[in-house]
């Protein structure tokens, strides 16, 4: 076995990045401060990459982590580790994303198994969209130049982010595979897609996270093409906000007033040449006016080690999620008006 | 003469005229040995015993390859899992604990190092990854990435070919500009905390060099057989002047560098040095482990030298019994003539006492 295993494990593919400086210039600075500190993990447990951060009506943090294993953990208002949800579960094996919704579901997104799962607060299995790939039908053989297969309804591949309306309609970005968006009713039916691979209005190229807004907007992180575009409930085109880089993460704070968040990550191949033009956050109004941006690429508290996913439940008090840094930091915005 | 067995895995390089045939006979040191002063509980295994490192307290770190390493099935992908384990003994060889359980970085280990605040860094050639640990076991910085997915190694005649380094016309081996490595090997660090990673197994050729917050500096080295260029720079050490000492495995040399990578000198008489290490004290020594054969069972030993190069003895030889080294992977040096070593085909760590005086 591991014989075998060293002789395949040889490097995987490194991904094309085409990690861009944002547009937008003269971009007011946010001031933040970074709580040290804040995840509290017991003695055995350890975090890998922060792939996924979400907090409930209560407060409570929910991270979905690339560890030895894909795992999810819940801490509490205080960060307080409480438990360990999905021991061993089907679905996991390569985190992507972990929401919360108005019911306080989690639902988490696996790339690995091409599953969205939905648990209900007490954290039981409620539902799944996807199916992980059979383990007897072996692997499906990369071919170069093949054009992509025609999406099925019910089958992701490497499905990225989800998000939900006010009916209850379940929307997933598909993702590393697909190039669509893909609308689902409150039981799972399919209901209507968008998007296919390329570069124009309503084309896709690495829809890499979403989030929607009280209207039930759908506004898609388009990571390859350098741009957020949004979608309207029915999954009409409605905008495209190319200024601010490639997002990586976004998210929309609930209210009567909704902020959006967008990531410029700095890329997670370690290059230093992506350091000054990538790394960070922008704060946004939902028509798209940038109020000010934050954060800066770094290893240290309070810079950024490639967001990977934001929590923006309270829009001055956010969660970042990092993959080259393994953490969540929680993130305290200061007051972004000029008077002080 | 001495016969020469090459390690399957690395390319035989120019057999230097000054080679490992030594003018004058190389002395013996006396030593004892101890292979089972570590008592693991009845369900604790070791492995292949790729790293070994003690802190100021004379407490030891095993970074063993252990357990089976697996793979889980995606779609396209294959997702790699475990395959190695940290664990911490006290000073009289009891287990105190085992650290980062279920760690992402945890595949393929190859060097354990603590540092003078007694942190402690992995180095794994599986995922690429260096972590630093601190001294309670938790995790303060990681370099390098964990490839997402395992790929199928299609057999090629042409010998690994560099990755993209950043657009930048680098020579074959230099890498980029960054923590991309490409199975490191071992990790060292000066005064001022400048963290040094040799890099390593796979196509990169190259030592990179980052701040004590892990911003990248620089990295020198690229494939090759002249000054400054590396075959496979397996092992890593730093003196208290800041030189970099690089096992340069595949060329059968040690070469010495000033901490910014300017070449200063090479030392060719001591084999294929597998491990290096600088022991602690005012008068500072160079262990080197030459491992001549790729079974460990033909030819083995331990160097002891002088920061300049000269050669103070030899000890140990190849094989399995007390005394005996199968494939040194590294070597602690913390106290001068008190040594651990970690053996990949003998899954063990020996702890070697050395009778300099006594020499024959």
């Amino acid at each position: 076995m591991k014989a075998v295993f060293l002789l395949v494990a040889v490097l995987a593919a490194h991904p094309v990045f085409g990690q861009t400086k944002a547009k937008a210039q003269n971009v007011p600075e946010i001031a933040y401060d970074s709580v040290p500190g804040f995840l509290k993990l017991p003695a055995t447990l350890y975090l890998g990459e922060g792939i996924g951060v979400a907090t409930n009506s209560k407060g409570h943090v929910f991270v979905y982590t690339r560890s030895g294993d894909t795992r999810l953990f819940e801490f509490d208002q205080n960060g307080n580790f409480v438990r360990e949800i999905g021991q061993g579960l089907y679905g996991f094996e390569f985190a992507h994303a972990v929401r919360v919704d108005r019911d306080d579901n989690i639902w988490a997104v696996d790339e690995g198994t091409n599953m969205v799962i939905k648990f209900t607060p007490d954290s039981r299995v409620a539902l799944v969209l996807g199916r992980r790939p059979e383990p007897v039908e072996g692997l499906v053989a990369a071919t170069p130049g093949a054009p992509d297969p025609e999406p099925e309804p019910y089958v992701f591949s490497r499905p990225t982010d989800v998000g939900f309306d006010a009916a209850g309609n379940i929307f997933v970005t598909d993702g590393y595979g697909n190039s669509r968006v893909v609308k689902f009713d409150k039981n799972g039916r399919f209901l209507k897609q968008v998007g296919t691979k390329g570069n124009q209005r309503g084309q896709l190229n690495l829809p890499h996270t979403m989030a929607m807004d009280a209207n039930g907007n759908v506004y898609v992180g388009d990571r390859s093409n350098a741009r957020v575009q949004v979608f309207d409930n029915d999954l009409n085109f409605k905008a495209i906000y190319d200024n601010v880089g490639n997002p990586w993460a976004v998210c929309i704070s609930p209210g009567p007033h909704q902020y959006l968040f967008v990531s410029n990550s700095i890329p997670d191949n370690g290059l230093a040449q992506y350091r000054d033009i990538t790394g960070e956050i922008y704060k946004m109004e939902l028509d798209g006016t940038i109020l000010g941006k934050f954060g800066k690429p770094g290893k240290q508290l309070g810079e950024f080690s490639t967001v990977h996913e934001i929590d923006c439940r309270n829009p001055n008090e956010l969660f970042v999620a990092e993959i080259t840094a393994w953490r969540v930091q929680k993130i305290l915005l200061r007051a972004t008006s000029p008077a002080r | 003469m001495l016969r020469w067995l090459c390690l399957g895995a690395v390319v035989a390089a120019l057999l230097t005229p000054d080679g490992f045939q030594a003018q004058a006979p190389v002395p013996e040191i006396a030593f004892d040995a101890s292979a089972d002063f570590l008592k693991l509980p009845s369900d604790v295994y070791l492995g292949e015993v790729a790293g070994v490192a003690t802190n100021s307290r004379g407490e030891l770190f095993v970074y063993t390859r252990t357990g089976n390493p697996t793979v889980g099935l995606g779609n396209s992908r294959l997702f790699s899992h475990g395959g190695g384990r940290l664990f911490e003994f006290d000073r009289g060889g009891g287990l105190v604990r085992e650290i980062g359980q279920g760690l992402y970085a945890f595949l393929a280990p190859h060097a354990v190092r603590v540092d003078a605040q007694d942190n402690i860094w992995i180095v794994d050639e599986g995922s690429n990854q260096v972590v630093k640990f601190n001294a309670d076991g938790r995790v303060l910085m990681i370099l390098g990435r964990k490839p997402e997915a395992v790929t199928i190694r299609v057999p090629s005649p042409s010998p690994p070919s560099s990755p993209a380094s950043g657009g930048s016309a680098a020579a074959p081996g230099a890498g980029g500009a960054g923590d991309q490595f490409i199975r490191p090997s071992d990790v060292a660090f000066d005064g001022e905390g400048n963290i040094f990673v040799a890099d390593g197994h796979g196509a990169n050729a190259r030592i990179a060099k980052f701040d004590r917050d892990g911003r990248f500096l620089l990295s020198w080295g690229s494939r090759g057989t002249g000054p400054g260029q590396f075959n496979v720079p397996h092992s890593i050490a730093t003196d208290t002047r800041g030189n970099v000492y690089v096992a340069d495995q595949g060329n059968k040399r040690i070469q010495i560098f000033d901490g910014k990578g300017g070449f200063k000198s090479q030392i060719t008489d001591v084999g294929v040095p597998q491990a290096v290490c600088v022991s602690g004290g005012p008068h500072q020594y160079l262990y080197s482990s030459h491992a001549g054969d790729k079974y460990g069972m033909d030819d083995a030993a331990i160097f002891k030298l002088e920061l300049d190069g000269r050669v103070v003895g030899k000890f140990g030889a190849a094989g399995k019994q007390l005394k005996q080294f199968g494939l040194v992977n590294t070597i602690d040096c913390r106290t001068e003539n008190n040594l651990y070593v970690g053996e990949l085909t003998n899954w063990r760590v020996q702890k070697l006492t050395l009778r300099p005086s006594q020499a024959r």
